[in-house]
């Protein structure tokens, strides 16, 4: 049985030959392939068999799947759908209850080691995995058994590459990031709360166009959306260099749009590329709105609070400390003691007439 | 006085003693340089994590943070380079020079100096005369300047590395330190409360230095500008 090529599906579908090729350019452009890149992509696309897909929906809140589905380019939708066959994807199929979960055996049973899992979502381990039940049993048999003999996991969105809110202190379901349970499939994580739509479908579109994963750092991030910080790229870069920032959230900086780095942005340490992509079809992206980056693709974001102080709280050192309050403290108690000490001193001086008893020391005896 | 230069050699009591040549060239200039670097980083750094008020006016007329990280990058390349120079001159000059690195707590005279330095802080106690730096100070200088001194090193490149991308050769050499901390903003926070530390160890320093100069009837201030620490009775 001769597999279909993402582009029968699509010309099935009744999406034209022009509309493709756009697709394919655009998918180019946003990976950054060069003039020969959209051609590439159209072939791949034109000759390959299409490459199922099983998407798995752990702990998550599907907000990927609604990042997802948005991709900017007005067919992408379609297109998006097709170009990955979606054959499993418990929140937007028609199939329910057996039936549904019949596909995702058959696909491993046939597809064996050449279907991408792509798991929205983490995996909870406390007891027995009991905080997240898909299809009546724990989501992690559903996961190992997918995982097992997948061509290669590609983690959506900051929960299942490093944990998210669920996995926020003292994080009592113990829910835990894809990579951590993986060991011999490749895991490619795909970070954002959620990731950017076209970041998503760049991804797939550059797997299936090389066939190969995209060149990863060491955070399994493609390096190709997530290798500079949202502040390398900022439009509002020039007023941080400058030393113009918004003090206050009505004062005249936040009309002016002015840095919002005293206001938390997290922009400095974020890797993501919304200031370059932007969201919603480019229309715009939070600082664009006038809120500061909360890092939500970097690991941890969601401990690192509040969002709306640059220097993040110390819980270590009680509640609504950071790091300059703890060393305040720590000055305000050495001061102390230098001045105790001066005092004391000053006071046996005039007391007893010397700050020290020079006949009483023990003088070493060599 | 070649068995001067062992740690916490103590000089006799009620004896004048001759002075001694403890601090080569070398590690005088280190000082004052270093001492001037760690104030301008000191400085720049707080302003880069708590930047000033804001400046009015076009942002092209202005480039305020921009100077600030300047300097700070600046100097930083220089602390970490006098760091370096600082490793060599233990093995170039004679004197004390390692025991910054080292301090040698295996050593009886090393407990029962700290000890007894602690009783004199205490004014139990009066003042004891070392050729070289006192047990107390060692550690001190060990656990509050080397220790914060390469964490803020080894942090600083890290994020060093982050603004000049995967392609430098801070990111080869320190791209590991992002990997283990995972979201770089925990380098910022270790970063400033290395900087902290230090701080507070400038503050003990200065006062310390200050304080045995004229009460340990020996030079400490002007040892390091000559090199010589004297003995007074």
């Amino acid at each position: 049985m001769k597999r279909p090529t993402t582009f029968d599906v699509l010309q099935e579908r009744g999406i034209s030959r022009r509309d493709f090729l756009g697709f394919c350019a655009l998918a180019a452009t946003w990976m950054g392939l060069g003039p020969q890149g959209g051609a590439a992509i159209a072939h791949a696309l034109e000759t390959k068999p299409r490459i199922p897909v099983l998407w798995l929906h752990g702990l998550e809140c599907t907000c990927c799947s609604e990042s997802f589905l948005r991709s900017s380019h007005p067919q992408a939708s379609d297109i998006v759908t097709s170009l990955v066959s979606l054959d499993y994807d418990d929140t937007i199929m028609a199939a329910a209850g057996d039936q549904a979960e019949a596909i995702v055996e058959e696909i491993i049973r046939d597809y064996r080691g050449s279907y991408i899992l792509a798991v929205e979502g983490n995996i909870p381990l406390a007891n027995d995995g009991m905080a997240c039940i898909v299809g009546g049993r724990p989501f992690k048999h559903q996961f190992d058994d997918a995982a097992r003999h997948a061509k290669a996991i590609i983690a959506w969105g900051t929960c299942a590459s490093s944990g998210c809110v669920q996995a926020a202190k003292p994080n009592p379901t113990q829910a835990t990031p894809v990579h951590k349970l993986i060991k011999n499939v490749p895991v490619i994580n795909v970070p954002g709360c959620p990731p950017i739509a076209e970041v998503m479908t760049g991804v797939i579109a550059y797997i299936l166009t090389y066939d190969r994963l995209p060149e990863l750092d060491n955070q399994l991030r493609p390096k190709m959306f997530y290798s500079q910080r949202v502040h390398d790229k900022c439009y509002r870069r020039a007023h941080f260099d400058a030393g113009q920032f918004v003090e206050r959230w009505d004062d005249e900086g936040a009309r002016q749009g002015w840095c919002l780095y005293k206001m938390g942005c997290r922009g400095p340490t974020t890797y993501n590329a919304c200031a370059s992509m932007g969201w919603n079809d480019g229309v715009s992206f939070p600082i664009k709105s006038g809120h500061g980056c909360i890092g939500c693709s970097e690991e941890g974001f969601w401990d690192r609070g509040p969002f709306y102080e640059r220097l993040p709280d110390m819980q270590q050192w009680g509640i609504e400390s950071n790091a300059d309050k703890v060393a305040l403290a720590g000055a305000a108690a050495l001061g102390a003691a230098i001045a105790v000490q001066s005092a004391a001193t000053v006071v046996k001086r005039v007391v007893t007439g010397k700050a020290y008893d020079k006949d009483s020391d023990d003088s070493p005896t060599s | 006085m070649a068995n001067g230069f062992v740690p916490y050699h103590r000089m006799p009591e009620h004896k004048l003693v001759p002075s001694v040549r403890v601090y080569g060239p070398g590690v005088r200039l280190w000082h004052w340089a270093n001492a001037t670097m760690v104030i301008v980083l000191c400085i720049t750094g707080y302003f880069i994590g708590v930047p000033p008020p804001s400046i009015l006016g076009d942002a092209s007329s202005s480039y305020v943070m921009g100077w600030i990280r300047f300097l700070h990058l600046a100097a930083g390349y220089l602390f970490a380079l006098l760091s370096v120079y600082r490793l060599w001159l233990v093995f170039t000059e004679r004197g004390i020079a390692h025991h910054l690195y080292l301090p040698a707590i295996w050593r009886k005279a090393w407990s029962d100096g700290f000890f007894r330095q602690i009783r004199w802080n205490l004014l139990l106690d009066g003042p004891v005369r070392y050729v070289g730096l006192n047990p107390l100070a060692n550690v001190a200088m060990f656990f509050m300047f080397l220790l914060p001194g390469l964490a803020v090193i080894i942090t600083g490149f890290a994020m060093y590395a982050e603004v000049v991308g995967h392609d430098s050769w801070q990111y080869f050499w320190f791209g590991w330190v992002t990997h283990i901390f995972g979201n770089t903003l925990d380098l910022h926070i270790i970063h400033r409360l290395a900087m902290w530390v230090m701080v507070w160890f400038m503050m003990a320093h200065i006062y310390i230095a200050v304080r045995e100069d004229i009460l340990s009837r020996q030079t400490v201030i002007s040892t390091m500008l000559s090199g010589e620490r004297q003995f007074r009775d």
